[in-house]
C-alpha cells in the first residue's frame, strides 16, 4: 500500500479496502525499516499517529464528512510549527521547544483530517542545499546512501521518495523543495510568493520563503497544494485571492502550449547527463505539440550574488529573535546581559548559520548597506523584470533544476560557494516570487534521478502543474522507486 | 577591501555572536571568498532602478482592530530558559 500514490492510498481509505490505522501502520512499519539507513525523520510519535488515524476512521464510520486527505500520512519539515511538538528547525537553539500553536498549513492538514506523521530533518533554519547542516543528524538519498539528498528540505524528499510517506511539506527559499525533489526523484512545487500563508513558519528569508508540496506525481503535488492554499489574515502577505480546483484540471493538456528555454539555464558547470535529461524533455513537449522558444534571462547569472545578500540580510534580522530570553537556548554562565545574547548564540547557532548571520549583518551595516544591500535589491529588480519579459512570449520556462545530480556527502561542506551554487537555477525564481515546480526527467548511468524545472509566471501554479503533467503522462521515469 | 580579524570581530559583535579565534578565522577566510564573488553585482549598471525588496506589489495591509483573546501567559512563558512568576528572567542590566 506505501508505495501507491496518495490519490490511490485515498481511494482504497474510501472504498474500505484499507483503515487509516492500517495505512498509518504501513508506512509506521516502513519508517522503522528505513530510518537507520535513511535519517529522513527527527520525531515520529507513533502513539500519535495511530491516534490520529483511529480519530479518522472513527469518523468516517460515523458517517461525517471529511476532509480532502481524509486518513492520508503527510509528513512536515521540521520548521513549521506543531503545537505542543517538538520544532527544532535542526537546530540546537530549539532542541527543547514546543510551539503553542499550530502553523495554518498544519491547521489545514488536520482540518483536511490528514494524518501528521512527524516532522522530517533539514538544514538548519532551512539554510543549505544537503541537509549536512542538521546540527541532529544527516539524511540520506535514498538512491545511494553515500549521497546527499539535497536540502533544505531534505527530509521530507528522501521520505517520499522512499515510501516512507505520500506527501510531505518543505520550504523553498532558494530552491528548497525543488532541488531536493530533483536529487531524490520526486516532484516538489515552490508555490507564488502569497500563495500560502507562513504564519506558524519559521522564519528564514521573508521576502523569499514559501510553503510547498513534496508528493510522487503531479497530481498528488496539487492535492496538497490545493489543500494548503489560500488566504489567512495571520500573515499580511498571503494574498486573498481564489485558490483554483487544481486536482480538477490537472489532467487537461495546455493547448496551444509555448515552453520557453533560456541559454543561461544551460551553462557552464551543467552536468552532461542533466543536460542531455532536460534537452531530451523539451522533445517530449515538441511531440506533444508545443511551440519551443528561446527566452533571455540575461541577469540570471547575478542571481546567486544577488540571493546571499538578500536573504542573508533577512537572516541576520529574523534570527534577532534568539535571544536566550524568550525561548530557545540559554547559555549556562555569562556575565552580564550582552553576554548573555552573545553566548547563548554562539552555542546555539551551527557553522552555516553563523557564517548567514555575519554575512548578513555585514551587508546592512553602516558603511556598507547601500554597496551591498541596496545594490543586490537593484538588481534583484532586474531579475525579476527579466522574467516578466520571458513571459509575455511564453507558458512556462523549462529547464534543470540543479546543475548536478546529488553529490557525495561530505563533498561541498567546507567550500559554502560551491554549494552556493547548486541553488543557481531555482534562487532567481525565489528572487522574481513566480512558482516552480521540479518533476523527474530521467537518470545517469549510475542510477541517480535528474530532475526538470518549469517555472511560470505569479499565480499560474494550475497551468504549471497541467504543463508539468502532459510530460509526466508521456513518461514513466516518475514510477521508479528506490530500493534502500 | 577584504575582511580583517577586527573587522569579523566587530561584525559578531553587531550580530550579537560569541565566536572562537578558529570560527573567526574560518569565518574571514569564508567570507572574504563570498564577498568576492558577490561584488560581480558592480559590473551591473543599474542607475535609475527601483530597488525590489518584496516581490508583491503590496503596501499597508489594514485589518478591523477587533479585540480577540491573546496567548495565554502560561503558554507564552512555557519555552522561557528562566521563568519569574509572570516575567520572563534576565541578568541584572542595573548595578
Amino acid at each position: 500500500m506505501i508505495h501507491l500514490t496518495a490519490h490511490e492510498q485515498l481511494a482504497a481509505l474510501r472504498t474500505g479496502a484499507t483503515t487509516a490505522e492500517a495505512l498509518a501502520q504501513q508506512h509506521l512499519d516502513a519508517i522503522r525499516r528505513l530510518e537507520p539507513k535513511l535519517q529522513a525523520f527527527l520525531h515520529v510519535d507513533e502513539t500519535t499517529v495511530l491516534e490520529q488515524a483511529r480519530s479518522v476512521d472513527a469518523k468516517r464510520q460515523r458517517g461525517e464528512p471529511l476532509g480532502a486527505l481524509a486518513g492520508l500520512p503527510v509528513a512536515i519539515k521540521d520548521v513549521l510549527c506543531t503545537a505542543g511538538r517538538p520544532t527544532t528547525c535542526g537546530s540546537k537553539m530549539l532542541q527543547h521547544f514546543k510551539p503553542p500553536y499550530d502553523a495554518h498549513v498544519v491547521e489545514r492538514l488536520r482540518q483536511a483530517d490528514a494524518v501528521l506523521l512527524g516532522k522530517t530533518n533539514l538544514d538548519e533554519f532551512a539554510m543549505g542545499s544537503s541537509t549536512e547542516n542538521s546540527a541532529y543528524q544527516v539524511t540520506r538519498n535514498p538512491w545511494d546512501l553515500e549521497r546527499i539528498p539535497g536540502g533544505s528540505s531534505g527530509g521530507s524528499a528522501a521520505a517520499v521518495a522512499a515510501c516512507e510517506a505520500p506527501l510531505a511539506l518543505g520550504t523553498d527559499t532558494g530552491g528548497s523543495i525543488r532541488q531536493p525533489a530533483a536529487l531524490c526523484g520526486v516532484v516538489g512545487l515552490k508555490p507564488t510568493y502569497g500563495r500560502v500563508s507562513r504564519f506558524g513558519l519559521v522564519a528564514y528569508g521573508s521576502s523569499l520563503d514559501q510553503i510547498g508540496p513534496f508528493a510522487r506525481t503531479v497530481a498528488d503535488a496539487a492535492l496538497l497544494l490545493e489543500v494548503i492554499a489560500g488566504h489567512d489574515r495571520r500573515d499580511t502577505t498571503c494574498v486573498e485571492r481564489p485558490v483554483p480546483a487544481y486536482t480538477q484540471t490537472v489532467e487537461q493538456p495546455v493547448a496551444p502550449l509555448t515552453v520557453g528555454v533560456a541559454q543561461e539555464h544551460f551553462a557552464a558547470g551543467l552536468d552532461a547527463e542533466v543536460e542531455q535529461s532536460v534537452r531530451e524533455a523539451l522533445k517530449v513537449y515538441q511531440q506533444l505539440g508545443a511551440t519551443i522558444k528561446d527566452v533571455s534571462l540575461p541577469h540570471s547569472q547575478y542571481a546567486v550574488a544577488t540571493y546571499y545578500l538578500v536573504a542573508t540580510a533577512e537572516a541576520s534580522s529574523n534570527l534577532a529573535r534568539y535571544d536566550g530570553v524568550h525561548y530557545g537556548h540559554r547559555a549556562a554562565k555569562f556575565d552580564n546581559l550582552i553576554d548573555m545574547y552573545c553566548k547563548s548564540r554562539g552555542e546555539g547557532f551551527g557553522a552555516e548559520v553563523k557564517r548567514r548571520i555575519m554575512l548578513g549583518t555585514y551587508a546592512l551595516s553602516s558603511g556598507y548597506y547601500d554597496a551591498y544591500y541596496l545594490k543586490a535589491l537593484k538588481v534583484r529588480r532586474l531579475i525579476k523584470d527579466d522574467f516578466d519579459r520571458a513571459f509575455a512570449g511564453c507558458d512556462v520556462v523549462l529547464g534543470p533544476t540543479s546543475p548536478t545530480p546529488a553529490f557525495k556527502i561530505g563533498e561541498k561542506a567546507d567550500d559554502p560557494l560551491t554549494m552556493y551554487l547548486s541553488d543557481i537555477y531555482t534562487i532567481g525564481g525565489n528572487l522574481a516570487g513566480i512558482t516552480g515546480i521540479s518533476i523527474p526527467c530521467g537518470f545517469t548511468r549510475s542510477g541517480l534521478p535528474i530532475g526538470m524545472q518549469l517555472q511560470a509566471p505569479p499565480f499560474e501554479e494550475e497551468k504549471l502543474l497541467r504543463v508539468a503533467r502532459m510530460y509526466e503522462r508521456a513518461t514513466d521515469w516518475h514510477t521508479r522507486r528506490p530500493l534502500p | 577591501m577584504s575582511l580583517t580579524a577586527d573587522d569579523v570581530q566587530w561584525v559578531a559583535h553587531l550580530a550579537r555572536l560569541e565566536l572562537s579565534a578558529a570560527e573567526r578565522a574560518a569565518l574571514a577566510r569564508q567570507l572574504n571568498g563570498i564577498l568576492d564573488y558577490v561584488r560581480q553585482l558592480e559590473a551591473v549598471p543599474t542607475e535609475g532602478i527601483e530597488p525590489l525588496a518584496h516581490p508583491l506589489p503590496l503596501h499597508n495591509v489594514f485589518r478591523e482592530d477587533e479585540p480577540s483573546p491573546s496567548l495565554p501567559v502560561s503558554q507564552a512563558l512555557a519555552n522561557a530558559p528562566d521563568r519569574q512568576g509572570d516575567f520572563y528572567g534576565v541578568p541584572a542590566v542595573l548595578d
